[in-house]
């Protein structure tokens, strides 16, 4: 009863931070909102049992994806421009689509009906044989990295195809020897005026960075993994930047070594996929990786998860100071 | 009482859903398109992870030791985990596209680009 009353309160909150995002003019005020709605739907995540997902939205979407929207913000006018037009039409379209999704929730199964269809087809087999086949304890890193291992690879790939994109679109100085580094950011910073950001984001530092080694390593027994734990990584990185300057954190991660992680990451899954088929095994099947299948199967996890988190960690991190960069 | 309560999960996916189209469709700002973007996409995930939930279940972390215990499904939180890393990587490229039409156009108004065009 209790889990319900918090889940309600919380999830009327994202509603209402949802339309402050929508109604602000001020789109600084709207960004910091969205950081808002995203802790808001971590909690949400965290309470309906998704430990995994609660964190990833955390890093994510309250973390990173604030910073990159505030980039952004840096290179674009921070004024909305009022208009009145054509809002009518819209608000319309918007409420009736709103009833009919409304009147078809109710031929939903309610919240934790332990009979829901969904929870009748492969779930249950997850949980039953995880620890027979794959003797993990945490069944969400053995889906996504081996039962489901061709999705997370895709995943990868796209992760890696907009990080692309964004250089394509953006450049980053001195990965292809275009511009100077010398161009950018000389010892301004974002937070050079504060002294207890600077303080604090110093202390902490080396402790973010542990705690995403943790997520990476620890994710196969508790909640964490390669996504988690690279979003963690980018995110200490940025605070890096943002304390000490765009120059310093791109002496210590160099825009080439960005550009390896971003391909590399991507490069070692596949690899695995190919290092199996070699054994005699099918693409991605890790059983082969080792005489006692269980133990090739956590092998496989722990290196595609590897994979996994520096790809992520490496496209974060390319994107932002893409943006850094552009601003300069 | 109880039994409608279940739905709530349901309607604020539908709301927010709405809320997020609503600016897409609404607003000219290209950055308030792509916050409401992403709240769309932010109800998608909610509406998955809802599914997920099994009544007096936990994370399914497995316990060694512990028989009865119930696990919530795991599968919708593999989707909805890569999803979100996904999300921000391109929202990101929306980012970088509007940082290059304001480069090139000066603005980013959808209706003043969209003049700007015409008037060439």
């Amino acid at each position: 009863m209790i889990t319900v009353v918090f889940s309600v309160f919380l999830l009327t909150l994202l509603v209402i931070t949802a339309l402050g995002v929508v109604r602000a003019q001020n789109l600084f005020t709207a960004v910091m909102l969205t950081g808002i709605f995203s802790l808001l739907m971590a909690a949400n995540f965290f309470v309906l049992d998704a430990a995994d997902v609660a964190l990833t939205e955390a890093a994510v979407g309250a973390g990173i994806s604030t910073v990159l929207l505030l980039g952004a913000l840096g290179l674009t006018p921070r004024e909305e421009r009022a208009s009145g037009a054509k809002r009518w039409l819209a608000l319309v379209v918007t409420a009736l689509t709103t009833v009919v999704l409304l009147y078809a929730t109710f031929e939903q199964p309610r919240l934790g009906d332990p009979q829901a269809p969904v929870h009748q087809h492969v779930a249950p087999w997850y949980l039953e044989k995880t620890p027979e086949l794959v003797d993990i304890p945490n069944v969400v890193t053995a889906v996504l990295g081996s039962y489901r291992g061709y999705d997370t690879l895709g995943e990868v790939i796209v992760v890696l195809t907009a990080g692309i994109g964004v250089l394509f679109l953006l450049g980053l100085p001195g990965a292809v020897g275009d511009r100077p580094r010398d161009d950018i950011a000389k010892g301004r910073t974002y937070l050079s005026h504060h002294l207890v950001p600077q303080v604090v984001g110093r202390l902490v530092i080396p402790f973010i960075l542990l705690f995403a080694l943790y997520v990476q390593f620890h994710g196969e027994y508790g909640p964490g993994g390669g996504f988690q734990a690279g979003a963690i990584f980018a995110a200490a990185m940025i605070l890096y930047a943002l304390i000490e300057g765009e120059r310093e954190a791109l002496t210590v991660i160099s825009p080439k070594l960005l550009i390896w992680m971003m391909a590399g990451g991507a490069l070692l899954y596949g690899s695995v996929g190919l290092v199996t088929m070699a054994l005699g095994g099918n693409f991605l099947d890790y059983n082969v990786l080792h005489s006692n299948p269980v133990a090739g199967q956590q092998w496989g996890i722990i290196v595609i998860e590897l994979g996994v988190g520096i790809t992520v960690a490496g496209v974060l991190l390319a994107i932002y100071h893409a943006f850094a960069a552009r601003g300069h | 009482m109880m039994e409608l309560l279940g739905l709530y999960n349901y309607w604020v996916f539908a709301v927010l859903l709405m809320i997020g189209f609503y600016a897409v469709i609404a607003r000219p700002n290209m950055v308030k398109k792509l916050l409401g973007l992403s709240i769309f996409q932010a109800a998608v995930f909610l509406l998955y992870i809802t599914m997920d939930k099994v009544e007096g279940g936990t994370a399914p972390i497995i316990q060694k030791g512990v028989e009865d215990a119930i696990y919530s499904n795991p599968l919708p939180q593999v989707l909805i985990l890569t999803a979100i890393v996904v999300g921000i990587s391109t929202t990101a490229l929306g980012l970088a596209l509007v940082v290059r039409i304001h480069e090139a156009y000066g603005t980013i108004e959808e209706d003043e680009t969209q003049r700007a065009d015409l008037d060439e």
